[in-house]
């Protein structure tokens, strides 16, 4: 597999504000990247830096193997971009929209955008002003993928849009990843998307990445679980817990690559519930929610990397 | 067929989808034959990545379950037809020695496990559908 986008040692701050402090992070030719992280985390400020629309102040951002703030247009032809918001010109007819586009990239295919745009059930006389929030991300979504590119880049492409929208929208990305086999990252705040079309997750935490993980490791090796009484049973093998909580006086434990045997006897003990494997909400809302994480972050980081080592 | 997932599960999606297929044959509810859903289909239906189902497919080409026939999909092959009968008693004894073992550690005994595996084996109806020739 060969590399479509890096982020090496990425920094980043915004006068005293530091947003990154050394990311990392691969997407893989074919791969759909789900890039986490609460508001403010500095998912955007790493989209922009990858497209080269904002310069890093310390390591380097690749897209297709070129160094982002070195994109000359013929590299850009090959990304198709969707940026926070939709912006597009609200004077503008659908029709003009597209022959902009057209005029931008040499691979920008009418026929595909003419296509897609009937199918979401645009019409290509509307003014853009008219145009639903829904609406408007299909567009979007239309003008990056008509350009048949190599690698999609997303921020928060379902932001605003309601359920049945949301479902076009993944339809109609599904439809072109199974055309084309791009690569994707997107960033994104909807985790039950995130758990059925991402192969891997990165949640960004103070200014790097927390979690770095394909969603099958994720399903596999974590597990939650509550004691019910007496002492923390402690779980030999590989099994580390990576946090411990109280929650209405009992104690609730997230385990990496807990021995299943293990916990099954002690289920069986009484002396712990087996609550299963965490969704990624819960996940989320474990590592990066209100209370420090303290040394988890470690433990998860150390898990990142003992993973790359491994691959 | 109707191939169903749950995003939530610790089991990967593509290995879901591989056992959704496999149970289908074993419950009856699909047959030698059969034409699976296409790539796109299924991916749209289930709302995932292509490229899990593609995985999903090529597992089951791989275990014998499906063919590829090129331009025209996939197809559900007769049971464990491409594989030898001492591969496939090998295979059987293997997958039968784990769950023990795991039924085992759970506290269960041997009279246990046995009425559990007859009960398996009443659910996916396995007799019904023997079409009776690849029987070891």
């Amino acid at each position: 597999m060969s590399t479509v986008l890096s982020f090496e040692g990425v920094h980043r701050h915004f006068g005293p504000h530091q947003v990154l402090r050394g990311l990392n992070l691969t997407v893989q030719q074919g791969q759909i990247y789900a890039f986490l992280g609460r508001n403010g985390a500095g998912k955007t400020t790493a989209l922009r830096i990858l497209m080269g629309f904002l310069a890093p102040h310390r390591g380097r951002a690749t897209v297709l193997g070129v160094d982002s703030q070195a994109l000359r247009p013929a590299d850009r032809a090959r990304i198709g971009y969707v940026g926070e918001g939709h912006l597009l010109d609200p004077t503008m007819r659908v029709k003009d929209v597209i022959a902009f586009e057209r005029g931008t990239r040499a691979t920008f295919r009418l026929d595909l955008a003419a296509r897609a745009v009937q199918r979401c059930g645009l019409r290509l006389g509307q003014f853009v002003a008219t145009l639903s929030r829904g609406q408007r991300a299909q567009l979007s979504l239309v003008l990056a993928v008509a350009a048949a590119p190599e690698v999609l880049v997303f921020d928060d492409p379902a932001m605003g849009l309601d359920v049945v929208m949301r479902r076009e929208f993944l339809d109609a990305m599904i439809d072109l990843l199974a055309d084309s086999g791009c690569a994707v990252l997107f960033s994104s705040h909807i985790l039950t998307d995130v758990e059925r079309i991402a192969d891997r997750v990165g949640i960004l935490h103070q200014g790097a990445l927390l979690v770095d993980a394909t969603m099958d490791d994720l399903r596999r090796r974590l597990r939650r679980c509550v004691v019910l009484g007496g002492p923390e049973p402690a779980l030999g093998g590989a099994a580390q817990v990576l946090r411990r909580r109280v929650r209405q006086g009992a104690t609730e434990l997230l385990w990496l690559d807990p021995d299943a045997r293990e916990l099954a006897r002690f289920a069986q003990e009484g002396r712990l519930q087996d609550l299963g494997t965490p969704t990624l909400e819960e996940l989320f809302l474990d590592l990066t929610g209100i209370e420090p994480p303290g040394l988890l972050s470690e433990s998860v980081r150390e898990v990142a990397r003992a993973q790359e080592v491994v691959q | 067929m109707l191939i169903r997932i749950d995003p939530r599960s610790a089991e990967p999606i593509f290995e879901q989808i591989v056992f959704a297929v496999k149970a289908a044959l074993a419950r009856g509810t699909a047959t030698p034959g059969d034409k699976l859903p296409s790539v796109r289909e299924l991916a749209r239906d289930l709302a995932i990545n292509p490229n899990t189902v593609v995985r999903a497919y090529e597992q089951l080409e791989r275990d014998g379950v499906v063919v590829r026939r090129q331009g025209s999909g996939c197809f559900l092959t007769d049971r464990g037809s491409e594989l030898g009968l001492v591969q496939r008693r090998r295979q059987l004894q293997e997958l039968l020695r784990r769950a023990a073992t795991d039924a085992f550690h759970l506290g269960f005994t041997a009279a246990e496990v046995r009425t559990a595996l007859e009960q398996s084996l009443e659910q996916l109806q396995f007799d019904k559908n023997d079409q009776g020739k690849d029987r070891p």
